[in-house]
């Protein structure tokens, strides 16, 4: 019962960074219809930031990771003006194209600074355990932490796309550019923002997954990001309550698959559950129906 | 079917410049000229020597046969399609370094032929998406939720409110424009246009689908937009009963150009447009 509850509470902690990496790969999939597989990677560079930041200048936890967010917001958007905006009218494997060699750019790039070997990343959450059950149930404070980050941000996430003015424009682009540009709105400008936000929950997601599994290293980010695009296509993507879905599913799966069926087979149970769920509801679990015009 | 008021007191009269507008827009710039407007899509000439001219306040139409680059017209004007030759003036202003976002801002506002509302956005926040530019505040101040965002929100809410009362719509404000009824969607792009504050409204087939009394309801409020916003109406049209009835100068296309343009009189009185449109009698 107790290693039920703990394998339940690191699945939620797991399952909630997933959610915050799917948030960004929904949000740009949905308005800019790409899939940035450099997204991982941008968690990466996002997780050294605050590392070097913390570990090598000493500045407190709120200081590095605010400036890991600043990075990683303009990287978002100089990644999608550099790479993605002058191929705007190509087709989409043009695009899947470059996303997947930015992706090993960034990847590279971190090695030739930060080196090829792993490094041992500090919690930013530097407060005890709380026990639970005569001490027979420890939660980790960064779990409490990062369960909370990713509530906080999903419904700041959905009043600023449901409420705003700018949240507006990203869905009528999201929608119909065309349309949206003969009504004023600046697309481009959108898709930037969208790429600015996605980036900044990279950043977040880097510095809180990094304190809950410390080895950090040039390829860290790419499994997760491989894992949270699954995470975004298993809750609908597009989607922000489907990510957020999908995401903390996944984290759940793969920690309870690794606990009670297999710690090897802990990645493919996650798949192989994803696929299933994919021949049953294509457009993912919160997804929208996808009328083709006829 | 209701007798439309009559607006054309006036006929068309030139301009020095030889541009055909209603007399009372004589002393104003026009909203619209274009000198030898064309543009090929590789070797076929769409639209050729398009030379128009739309008064201040005038409801102007643009009509033809299927295929004769009405629809292409309106993209030039709305920057969708660059133009390969001519120039295009709004409010006397060269537009030729404008593109589709800064025309809009700069006053021109279209609806589609086939609709194209934001389908899975409310009918409020599809007409919020044309006050876009209007109501600006920044993305700092909405999320610190400063009061001016919250007092900019509830201008917005209350001006998408009193634009969709223009239609009799503002009950259906909280209803997903995809499942509006057909009319209503082709009332609610006008509305969207107009929440862009043009001063010029380029309408393409507004009455497409619609049953005459709608149709005839449309051109009372048609003319209701331009007197109440004091705006151009450019639109096209198959329905002859609105074109005529509405319209005060008229320009007929035929591939890609200009056959005809004048009063709805003397386009109905024009044998080139006739055959245009019925074909040449047996032995003429």
């Amino acid at each position: 019962m107790i290693s039920f509850l703990d394998h339940l509470i690191s699945g939620i902690n797991l399952g909630s960074v997933y959610a915050l990496i799917a948030l960004g790969y929904s949000m740009v999939y949905g308005i800019a219809k790409m899939l940035n597989f450099a997204h991982g990677d941008v968690i990466m560079i996002g997780a050294y930031i605050s590392f070097c930041t913390g570990h090598y200048l000493g500045l407190p936890a709120v200081v590095s990771v605010l400036l890991s967010v600043a990075v990683c917001t303009i990287l978002g958007i100089v990644i999608e003006g550099l790479a993605y905006k002058p191929l705007r009218q190509a087709g989409s494997l043009a695009v899947l194209i470059t996303a997947i060699g930015v992706s090993y750019f960034l990847q590279n790039a971190a090695q030739l600074i930060f080196g090829p070997n792993p490094v041992q990343f500090p919690s930013i959450v530097k407060m005890g355990n709380i026990s639970l059950l005569d001490g027979k149930l420890l939660i980790k404070s960064i779990s409490i932490v990062t369960i909370l980050c990713g509530i906080t941000i999903m419904l700041v996430l959905t009043w600023f796309t449901g409420k705003t003015r700018t949240g507006r424009a990203m869905r009528a682009v999201s929608e119909d550019k065309g349309a949206a540009q003969l009504m004023g709105i600046n697309v481009n400008r959108t898709i930037s923002i969208t790429f600015a936000i996605g980036s900044a929950l990279a950043a977040i997601a880097g510095v809180l997954l990094c304190s809950s599994y410390p080895t950090l290293m040039p390829t860290t980010g790419s499994m997760p990001g491989i894992k949270a695009f699954t995470a975004a296509v298993f809750g609908g993507i597009g989607s922000i309550p489907g990510a957020m879905l999908g995401g903390v599913l996944l984290g759940l799966i793969e920690i309870f698959g690794k606990a009670y069926i297999s710690s090897e087979l802990g990645d493919a149970i996650v798949f192989a559950v994803l696929i299933v769920v994919l021949l049953f509801k294509p457009t993912g679990l919160l997804g929208k129906q996808i009328r083709e015009k006829v | 079917m209701p007798k439309v008021p009559s607006i054309n007191e006036s006929p068309l009269v030139p301009k020095p410049s030889g541009a055909l507008i209603p007399e009372r827009d004589l002393l104003s710039t026009p909203v619209l000229e274009t000198h030898h407007l064309g543009i090929d899509f590789g070797g076929l000439t769409a639209v050729d020597d398009f030379n128009f001219t739309v008064g201040k306040t005038e409801i102007a139409g643009l009509i033809g046969p299927n295929g004769a680059g009405k629809t292409t017209v309106f993209n030039l004007l709305t920057k969708v399609y660059k133009p390969t030759r001519g120039t295009i003036l709004l409010n006397g202003e060269d537009t030729s370094g404008m593109n589709t976002v800064s025309l809009n801002k700069a006053g021109v506002a279209r609806t589609f032929q086939n609709i194209r509302l934001f389908d899975n956005l409310t009918v409020e926040d599809n007409v919020k998406l044309g006050l876009h530019n209007a109501n600006s505040y920044s993305m700092a101040t909405s999320i610190l939720r400063l009061p001016n965002f919250w007092k900019q929100e509830r201008l917005a809410h209350e001006k998408a409110l009193e634009l969709l009362s223009i239609f009799d719509m503002q009950d259906m404000a909280g209803l997903k424009a995809s499942s509006l009824p057909y009319g209503a969607q082709r009332r609610l792009e006008i509305v969207r246009a107009l929440a862009t504050n043009p001063r010029l409204l380029l309408l393409d087939e507004p009455a497409a689908g619609m049953n005459p009394s709608e149709t005839a309801e449309l051109m009372e409020n048609i003319m209701k937009i331009r007197d109440t916003f004091q705006i151009a109406v450019l639109l096209i049209e198959h329905d002859m009963n609105l074109v005529m009835g509405i319209c005060e100068g008229i320009c007929v296309l035929n591939f890609g150009r200009i056959i005809a343009k004048g009063t709805p009189e003397d386009i109905q009185a024009n044998p080139t447009v006739v055959e245009a449109y019925l074909g040449r009698k047996k032995g003429d």
